[in-house]
């Protein structure tokens, strides 16, 4: 058979493509046009793109499970987390046992002008107080808006998927997020806040910033 | 003869020279400096290049870099080793998986531990997507360098598919940091292997549609054939890599000359030359890489062994003294950390041999006697990354 | 001599308001005519080609697109650059675009329904279409930028490489039409034969294929569309000629593109595709002067695509190459068809 010319080649490649942008239908509707359906893109303010669960959108934070043990501060590669905390002694978990102390955090920036969504931070949190979100949707006008404290970033924790299964031959075992109701919204944190008159003495804040 | 007549000849020849210079001068045109970038489309970043033309032929070129040099090496000796593959990641931003595989070969090389097989497996698989993403995009964008508007929008199409397997994995389209001291951060979720076959049945289906649309284009290959040719040994003498050194018919790819322990051994791939050495090898060797590519992605996806991702790492990264070198061929060419550590969390030095810096090397010796409008296919098809150039 | 004259004088109106009339008509058209073409090819049919929408917000469908991007373009500061001849630069883009309006005059859509009816029609049209190349030229040298310069000079040299085949090739088309009035043309291919069988007329583009192909590859470089651009070149000269406008001037020189892209499709199809003239219908039908302008509409807009389409899939090409091109292969060939052209015209 004798070669086609490229040019030839060419024109029906881009012909090909454009037919199938505008008639991607099948069989006896192959003549209604239908580019919505045709075309690869997605038309992004009318309808959202939807990232894999695994996506590193933006860090929620489960307070609740934080200890303000800094590792995550520590091991961000641009030092763009700020956390203080303190300790305040919490009533004993049985009655008659001791007095225990637990550590509340205060404060817990995120600086996502800064953040480079490496995840280091999520990986080296010892108590599952970080997790990422596929969501995308928080830029703002103002640099400085992009500062979630820890109740923005508590927000976030409502978008964060449940952890996927793994391919057979895995040996990794299928982390939980934990359960995150309305009812149970920083129970630690009305704790601390009920106590915090009984032990003022007993602060200890910390602080580290970058 | 007397003084006078001596003296009107002598002053009829100096009237002579001067009329002739000026002639010379009226006629010279004199050289035009021209400035490529460091705002120019063609220099995807900010590559500037000095060129002397005489109309539009290139007396001499000068490629000036700099302009987005981010100071990683220096960057890097004040972060702990895991902390540092976030900003190799952002060296060659368009194939990052595979910026971060030889500098954390280097530590586990000084730290004396090994991956286990599957996270071999994996790195070499998320390695080999890095280059399909990366070249695929270099396929479509020479078609805008030469001035052909559509294969970079296919080119766009199509990669995406590959990052969003790369996103499904690691989270990120971009900038994956998921090669980890001693393994990988996580395993692959369930169904993203049958998905990946898709893909790669996907891409070489877009390996056919430019090798129709823009290879097999008569037009394309007036512009590139015999343009920019770099004769072998050339090559070698300016230190090119990867895709530009095998396009001049080295038969030279680190994957298989000086494997450093991924999983290419296990699969039959084929390294491909180009005998030319122009514009159009250099495009048709990314070619049929890309191609090879997925071939090698789809056998290692069918034979990924079981076992942990993770060899035993402690907790706390501290990589004993000494040093290490170790290259990969990477998307661009060959990409290697010299990695110097004192027993620290950080290293104590760290340099990085990037592919693009090297072969832009070459621009000098290569645009000399050419036409402005090959500046762009020359540059084109050496395809660097200027965060790779810069770092 | 004009059919529109002898319309006008039967309606009863004066010469000033007929002109008027004319005028009116022809500003209405072109930038519609600049405004159609570019939302249909430009932004629709580039999108499809390439797995796209295009626009889709502004208007159903996107149709208003090129409207909001001119109200956008009046809205930027017009900027002369420090160094420019300023009057020069300003001038540029209003020769580039007369060039255009001035093709339009000569262009037939019906039996009554032209401009003005020139016995030497598409001498003229030839020789107006060139006046853009001054136009860009001006711009390349006002701009006091080496790109923009660089893209003059390319533009200059690449124009007058096409200008001669363009010419050439129409020459065919003269000589079997025994005329350059491009409504004779019209004519000439409405009560042509072709081997007694008369239905459909003769157009040109059966026994001037050669002349249509040379035609249109010479359109395509006087366009400057791709594979032809290089005095625009975006990779290259980041835009050329026109590096430094912004604004309207820039405005300006995109509907000439766009304008003169739907002339010439216009003139392609009057020479070549059998213009206005519908099958079946007496060529002096005056309900020709109402579906005359839709079949031509249709005519041209297929020719157009072919211009796009081209545009859109091919690289381009050197400046050298091109060179080549037009003065090794496309002048000797239609200088061979005139030759054909002719003893056929004598021996037949």
């Amino acid at each position: 058979m004798p070669q086609l010319p490229g040019l030839l080649k060419g024109l029906g490649v881009t012909a090909r493509t454009a037919a199938r942008t505008l008639f991607p239908k099948r069989g006896l509707r192959t003549l209604i046009p239908a580019p919505q359906q045709g075309s690869v893109t997605v038309q992004y303010p009318h309808e959202k793109e939807a990232p894999p669960d695994r996506a590193r959108g933006v860090i929620a934070l489960h307070e609740e499970n934080c200890t303000a043990c800094m590792l995550c501060s520590r091991s961000c590669p641009d030092w763009c987390i700020y956390i203080e905390g303190h300790k305040v002694k919490a009533p004993p978990r049985r009655a008659g046992g001791a007095v225990r102390s637990v550590n509340v955090v205060d404060r817990f920036d995120i600086d996502y002008a800064l953040c480079m969504y490496c995840g280091i931070c999520v990986e080296v949190c010892p108590f599952d107080a970080l997790f990422w979100s596929p969501e995308y949707e928080y830029s703002e006008p103002h640099i400085a808006d992009l500062l979630h404290d820890r109740i923005r970033l508590s927000e976030w924790m409502e978008t964060v998927p449940a952890f996927e299964d793994y391919e057979p031959g895995s040996e990794q075992k299928v982390r939980k997020v934990p359960d995150f109701g309305p009812d149970d919204f920083l129970p630690e944190r009305k704790l601390a806040d009920d106590d915090a008159v009984l032990a003022p003495a007993a602060d200890a804040a910390t602080s580290a910033d970058g | 003869m007397t003084a006078a007549t001596d003296l009107r000849s002598q002053q009829a020849y100096v009237a002579a020279q001067a009329a002739d210079a000026r002639v010379n001068v009226e006629l010279d045109t004199g050289d035009m400096t021209l400035n490529i970038g460091p705002q120019h489309p063609a220099t995807h970043g900010t590559l500037r290049i000095a060129c002397q033309l005489d109309g539009e032929q290139v007396i001499s070129a000068e490629p000036l870099m700099g302009y987005m040099h981010r100071g990683y090496e220096k960057l890097c000796e004040v972060r702990t080793f895991p902390q540092c593959t976030t900003l190799i990641n952002r060296i060659d931003w368009l194939g990052s998986f595979a910026n971060e595989v030889p500098f954390i070969l280097a530590a586990e090389q000084l730290m004396g531990i090994e991956a286990p097989p599957r996270a071999q497996w994996i790195r070499t698989i998320l390695f080999e997507l890095s280059r399909i993403a990366n070249v695929s995009l270099f396929l479509g964008d020479m078609g805008v360098q030469v001035g052909a508007l559509t294969p970079v929008f296919f080119a766009f199409r199509d990669r995406e598919r590959v990052l969003n397997q790369i996103e499904a994995v690691t989270g990120g389209r971009f900038h994956p940091n998921f090669d980890r001291i001693g393994g990988l951060k996580d395993d692959l979720p369930r169904g993203w292997i049958d998905e990946t076959h898709a893909v790669m049945a996907k891409m070489r289906g877009f390996c056919d549609e430019m090798e129709d649309l823009l290879m097999g284009n008569e037009i394309f290959q007036t512009r590139c054939r015999s343009v920019g040719v770099i004769p072998g040994e050339v090559a070698l003498d300016f230190g090119l890599s990867g895709a530009n050194l095998r396009a001049s018919g080295v038969d030279w790819d680190l994957r298989r000359d000086a494997n450093p322990g991924l999983a290419w051994d296990e699969v039959d791939w084929r390294v491909w030359t180009h005998p030319d050495g122009d514009s159009f090898a250099r495009y048709w060797v990314r070619l049929q890489e890309t191609r090879e590519a997925t071939k090698i992605v789809d056998q290692l996806l069918d034979s990924i062994p079981a076992g942990p991702i993770m060899a035993k790492v402690p907790r706390i990264i501290k990589v004993p003294a000494g040093e290490a070198y170790v290259s990969t061929e990477n998307p661009l060419g060959e990409m290697g950390y010299y990695v110097v550590s004192k027993g620290g969390l950080e290293p104590f030095r760290v340099k990085i041999r990037t592919p693009s810096f090297s072969n832009i090397s070459v621009v000098p010796w290569v645009m000399r006697g050419t036409y402005v409008p090959d500046i762009i296919t020359i540059l084109g098809s050496l395809y660097f990354i200027l965060g790779d150039i810069d770092r | 001599m004009s059919g529109a004259a002898e319309l006008a004088g039967l309606l009863g109106l004066a010469y000033w308001a007929e002109t008027s009339i004319k005028l009116g008509v022809a500003l209405i058209v072109i930038p519609t005519a600049a405004l159609l073409l570019g939302y249909l090819f430009l932004l629709k049919m580039m999108a499809f080609m390439q797995s796209r929408l295009g626009p889709q917000d502004v208007g159903p469908y996107g149709t208003l697109q090129l409207i909001a991007d001119a109200v956008k373009f009046l809205q930027k500061e017009d900027i002369h650059p420090a160094t420019a001849d300023r009057r020069v630069f300003r001038a540029a883009p209003v020769v580039v675009l007369a060039s255009s309006f001035l093709l339009f005059v000569v262009l037939p859509t019906g039996p009554d329904a032209v401009v003005e009816n020139l016995d030497t029609g598409i001498f003229y049209a030839m020789a107006v279409s060139s006046l853009s190349v001054l136009g860009v030229l001006m711009a390349g040298w006002a701009s006091a930028n080496k790109y923009a310069l660089l893209g003059g000079l390319r533009a200059a040299g690449q124009l007058i490489a096409y200008e001669l085949p363009l010419i050439l090739a129409v020459m065919g088309v003269v000589i079997q039409a025994d005329s350059l009035n491009l409504q004779e043309i019209v004519r000439a291919q409405a009560e042509g034969e072709i081997f007694g069988f008369g239905l459909i007329g003769n157009p040109f583009i059966l026994t001037q294929f050669i002349g249509f192909l040379i035609f249109m590859i010479s359109a395509q470089a006087e366009l400057t569309q791709t594979p032809f651009d290089m005095p625009v070149a975006e990779t290259e000269l980041v835009g050329g000629f026109h590096v430094e406008y912004t604004g309207f001037r820039f405005l300006l020189f995109f509907m000439a593109e766009v304008a003169t892209a739907f002339a010439f499709s216009a003139l392609a199809t009057v020479m070549f595709l059998g213009g206005w003239w519908i099958p079946g219908f007496d060529f002096d039908a005056p309900a020709l002067n109402v579906l005359g302008p839709v079949v031509m509409l249709i005519k041209i807009l297929v020719v157009a695509f072919i211009i796009f389409w081209i545009r859109f899939t091919y690289p381009r090409l050197r400046e050298d190459q091109l060179q080549k091109f037009a003065w090794k292969v496309l002048i000797p060939l239609s200088l061979a068809n005139i030759v054909v052209t002719g003893i056929f015209k004598v021996v037949v």
